[in-house]
């Protein structure tokens, strides 16, 4: 197979876009793909102050590279959630992210979830009896806008990928559940005081693009699952999809496009009209009422015994 | 050859010659789940694999909460 753009031996082929590509034209694809894709959704001002989220994973570590070769400057946020232990699945994950920044002169925050907040993400599945994802979710939720709100940031940028945003999709399309179909877009904006923006420019690239792009372009991340992804059903509903696309190249971004394009904008209005946000009345983040789900969180972990 | 897979890490011999897209045939893998890896170059399904070769099959799905 030959480069669609140059007809040198390909290093990748791309089924939804009918394309192969060598390693400079992917590089050059991808980058394009996702600079349409800030364009489009009107992402990034010039000016902002941009925040990642970095697991250490194939799409964050992905995206760092991406971006800083657009010329944007990005600083990244590690969140250390304390699963597998020493020389386990954070601390590995955390090394990579460490090294990629340090190789590129990046600046990596870390937040120790144990030192800042007093639980683990294994500690809180315990007690909450709740699935690790769970918990973990929303975790990092809070603390990555916390920290990006702190820190003066203008944007929280995150590593979702095409694979993530259809699947999420799909599992509350199967659910109707109606609320979190009018939450999900690609550009969330700070609707409240102590929100930051958080924006998505991975939407248009499919996880199996960021995994070759860290292969092709020698950037080593996490490859080995997280141990407490048991119980989450994202997983099921991705393989659901991919069985999907394989019989019909193209219908994973059909189906997150057409929705964005055509028919977000109607659950968007359903969705405002139902939530109004108060205060959290220990943290004053945003919250339906009371205190805030983290901070609920926090507070039992603080409490047993 | 030798396959190498992950997600549990574990190896696989698989005998003679094929191509990349008969080895995941074989292996009821569907090929866009995967990133098939060899000396840290990506192969495509059309390339050929000889018994002296030794190849990752690397999951590119990633689950959990985002
Ligand atoms: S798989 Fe689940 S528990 Fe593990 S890091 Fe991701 S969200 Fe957290
Ligand atoms: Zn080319
Ligand atoms: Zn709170």
């Amino acid at each position: 197979m030959k480069c669609k753009t140059c007809g040198r031996p390909a290093a990748i082929e791309i089924r939804r876009h009918h394309a192969v590509f060598c390693k400079e034209h992917f590089f050059e694809h991808i980058s394009r793909q996702v600079e349409r894709t800030i364009h489009d959704f009107a992402m990034l001002e010039p000016a902002d102050r941009l925040l990642l989220g970095v697991s250490g994973g194939k799409d964050s570590l992905a995206l760092w590279d991406i971006l800083t070769d657009l010329g944007y400057q990005v600083d990244g946020v590690y969140i250390e959630l304390g699963i597998g232990g020493e020389a386990g699945y954070s601390s590995e994950s955390l090394k990579l992210a460490e090294q990629f920044a340090k190789n590129r002169d990046l600046n990596l925050r870390i937040v120790d979830l144990a030192d800042e907040y007093g639980y683990t993400i294994p500690e809180a599945a315990a007690e909450t009896r709740r699935v690790a994802c769970s918990v973990c979710g929303l975790s990092k939720r809070y603390v990555l806008n916390r920290v990006a709100h702190d820190g003066g940031y203008d944007v929280l940028v995150m590593g979702h990928n095409l694979d993530d945003e259809a699947a999420t999709l799909m599992g509350n399309t199967l659910n109707w559940n109606i609320e979190y179909i009018g939450r999900q877009h690609p550009v969330l904006p700070a609707t409240k005081e102590g929100l930051v923006r958080k924006v998505k420019p991975l939407l248009r690239i499919a996880e199996r693009e960021t995994a070759a792009y860290c292969v092709l372009k020698s950037i080593d991340y996490e490859v080995d699952e997280c141990p407490m992804v048991g119980g989450n059903t994202g997983i099921r509903i991705k393989e659901w999809l991919n069985i999907l696309e394989s019989q019909r190249p193209g219908v994973k971004q059909q189906f997150l496009f057409g929705f964005l394009d055509r028919v977000s904008d109607q659950f968007a209005t359903a969705q405002q009209e139902q939530v109004v946000l108060q205060e959290c009345s220990n943290c004053g983040q945003p919250t339906t009422a009371g205190e805030c789900a983290f901070c609920r969180l926090q507070i039992r972990m603080a409490d047993r015994g | 050859m030798k396959v190498i897979l992950r997600n549990p890490r574990r190896e696989l011999d698989i005998e003679g010659d094929a191509t990349v897209r008969d080895v995941l045939r074989r292996l009821d893998i569907i090929p866009d789940t995967v990133l098939v890896i060899r000396e840290g170059e990506l192969l495509l399904k059309t390339d050929q694999l000889t018994d002296a070769d030794t190849i990752e099959l690397r999951p590119v799905i990633s689950g959990g909460a985002r």
